[in-house]
């Protein structure tokens, strides 16, 4: 009942992040994050759908104020001491405000409990180094014990080559707590995101139960760039849209921003155990 | 203070046991350069066509063999060759990415880089081995999984993904030999392993050291300066806890190298299969669970 009244309400003093404008990549038009959040980021001018910060993404879907945020100081590390590694870290930290590529954590939609990570494509587009790994891991091993579904909020540029071979190794340490909570006869289901590529598609992006994407996202293994280089043929536009995957039979679904809270929420009342 | 400014002020150095991260890599160099190549040379080396092929190691490795061919849902790749054979008593399941010995066959191959159905294949043949209680030997020589709108179109990502997935719970041991160069996640679908070994030239990367110079430095020349900073060298691999053993290479005696493997296969096989299932698992989960480094509180952890 509660939330009813916390939603907007009129007394509510935009802060600081709030007021800051952020321009929409394809029609330049500059509109406040409290403008965008209203209307789940997709570009009032334009109808374009923008990039969503990690925070955000779960502010649009969680029941007010049921977000618990976990491992707050998990961050990278530069122990290959690898070139210019240190100083993205320190800008996208900086810009971001944010830790780490991944906010994870629990949180209720409707009522109902799961786990939540969701990534930040500001963050060095996502990718996945050690922390982002752990933070994942961690979060698949905390649902397991506790028996909650996991939503994964995805986007990423693939495996963080700055952190070498310990980042391909992520992969699979994240395959492995999916595999362990997907034996425990829980549920997981991803929304992929523009945009979604490399290793994490060759990993847990494309291991849920239930695997959706938001429409016209960039989903795909290899670089558009790079196929058509090595094998110099053009490509169809619609290549490694989330509607070619759709056709193709590798998505359950393409979703549109103003479904998803609905549909996920449906989604995880259909799977509790218990008879509500 | 937040979170991120109290990382700001503690400047913990990182600590890898008794020693900081910085003084290990530079014993790490050192040891690298050991047997007197760079880790460029390295990578010369395993992509000379000269050398051995997966196939090679196969006829070499395994006796009475047969070969099983298709993934029963599209194709058969042939980049990945598989089947069943006895590695001294012990009946196995083969994987094995072989890149050809000639032009013809290489390009049929496409050189090493398997498409999604080559994945499947594999997973099907690892299925099968799961099923009859056979231990699993994969042999890995790729630059990564083919790169092409056939590919995607049928799901490369999601080949690679499942066979991650299902090798994670793979009821029967796995070992993983990287013969050549380990591409990416194009390896790494066929080393979800218990024991994963390198040849002594071997190299393991998360990426093509030429793609990850032309993405630092826009400069594709720079590939010494990009294998050097990754780190792919057989002895990285165990100083990560990637890899347990390396394997000398001797190719002019080539049938003695490959028997020396097998002793090292049974030995490890003698363990592996000792073990009950879900000691094997836990095992294998707890491998790639444990690497990582990151800061946490302020302080690097491993």
């Amino acid at each position: 009942m509660l939330r009813l009244f916390s939603r907007g309400t009129p007394s509510h003093q935009p802060t600081l992040y709030e007021e800051c404008e952020v321009k929409c990549h394809a029609c330049k038009e500059s509109h406040t994050r409290s403008v965008l959040m209203g209307c789940n980021y997709v570009c009032p001018s334009c109808g374009t759908y923008m990039r969503i910060p990690a925070r955000d993404r779960i502010r649009l879907l969680a029941d007010k104020g049921s977000f618990a945020e976990f491992d707050i100081s998990l961050t990278s590390h530069d122990f290959l001491d690898f070139p210019g590694y240190r100083e993205k870290l320190v800008k996208a930290r900086e810009s971001t405000g944010e830790l780490c590529a991944v906010v994870t954590g629990v949180m209720r939609m409707d009522g109902v409990s799961c786990a939540v990570f969701s990534m930040d494509s500001r963050f060095i587009m996502a990718s996945m180094g050690s922390a982002v790994g752990e933070k994942i891991t961690r979060l698949f091993e905390y649902a397991t014990q506790m028996h909650l579904p996991v939503l994964g909020i995805i986007c990423s540029g693939g495996a963080r080559m700055q952190e070498g071979i310990v980042s391909l190794m992520q992969m699979a340490k994240c395959s492995g707590a999916v595999r362990k909570h997907s034996d425990a006869g829980l549920m997981y289901m991803s929304l992929l995101t523009d945009p979604t590529t490399g290793g994490i598609t060759a990993s847990f992006a494309m291991e849920g139960d239930i695997t959706m994407a938001e429409p016209k996202a960039l989903i795909g293994f290899a670089g558009r760039r790079v196929i058509e280089q090595t094998t110099g043929t053009e490509l169809p536009k619609n290549f490694q849209t989330s509607e070619f995957l759709l056709e193709h039979g590798f998505l359950d679904m393409v979703l549109p921003r103003e479904k998803q809270r609905e549909t996920i929420a449906l989604i995880l009342r259909l799977h509790q155990k218990e008879v509500v | 203070m937040t979170a991120y400014e109290r990382l700001k002020r503690v400047r913990v150095p990182a600590r890898y046991g008794t020693v900081t991260v910085f003084e290990r890599l530079k014993t790490v160099k050192v040891s690298n350069h050991l047997d007197g190549m760079t880790a460029y040379e390295k990578l010369k080396t395993v992509r000379a066509s000269t050398r051995p092929t997966g196939r090679d190691f196969v006829e070499a490795l395994f006796t009475d063999r047969v070969e099983l061919c298709g993934d029963r849902r599209f194709a058969d790749d042939p980049a990945i060759i598989g089947g069943i054979g006895y590695l001294g008593g012990h009946a196995v399941t083969y994987v094995a990415i072989d890149k050809g010995k000639d032009l013809d066959e290489r390009m049929k191959k496409h050189f090493g880089c398997p498409m999604p159905e080559g994945y499947r294949k594999a997973l099907r043949l690892m299925k099968q081995a799961e099923k009859f209680n056979r231990p699993v030997i994969c042999l890995v020589d790729t630059l990564g999984a083919f790169c092409g709108a056939d590919g995607e179109e049928r799901g490369q990502g999601q080949a690679i993904a499942e066979n991650l997935y299902e090798m994670m719970g793979l009821k029967t041991p796995i070992i993983s030999v990287v013969l050549g160069e380990g591409g990416s996640g194009g390896a790494l679908a066929l080393a979800v392993a218990d024991r994963v070994y390198m040849l002594q030239n071997a190299v393991y990367s998360v990426i093509t050291p030429d793609g990850c110079a032309s993405i630092i430095w826009k400069d594709a020349a720079r590939v010494q300066d990009a294998a050097d900073c990754l780190h792919i060298t057989a002895h990285d691999m165990l100083d990560f806890g990637v890899a347990e053993e390396i394997i000398r290479e001797d190719f002019e005696n080539f049938d003695r190298m490959c028997s020396e493997m097998k002793e090292l296969m049974l030995r490890d096989l003698g363990t592996l299969c000792g073990l009950s299932v879900p000691q094997l698992l836990d095992e294998r989960y707890n491998r790639f669970r444990r690497i990582g480094v990151y800061e946490e509180n302020g302080s690097a952890v491993k």
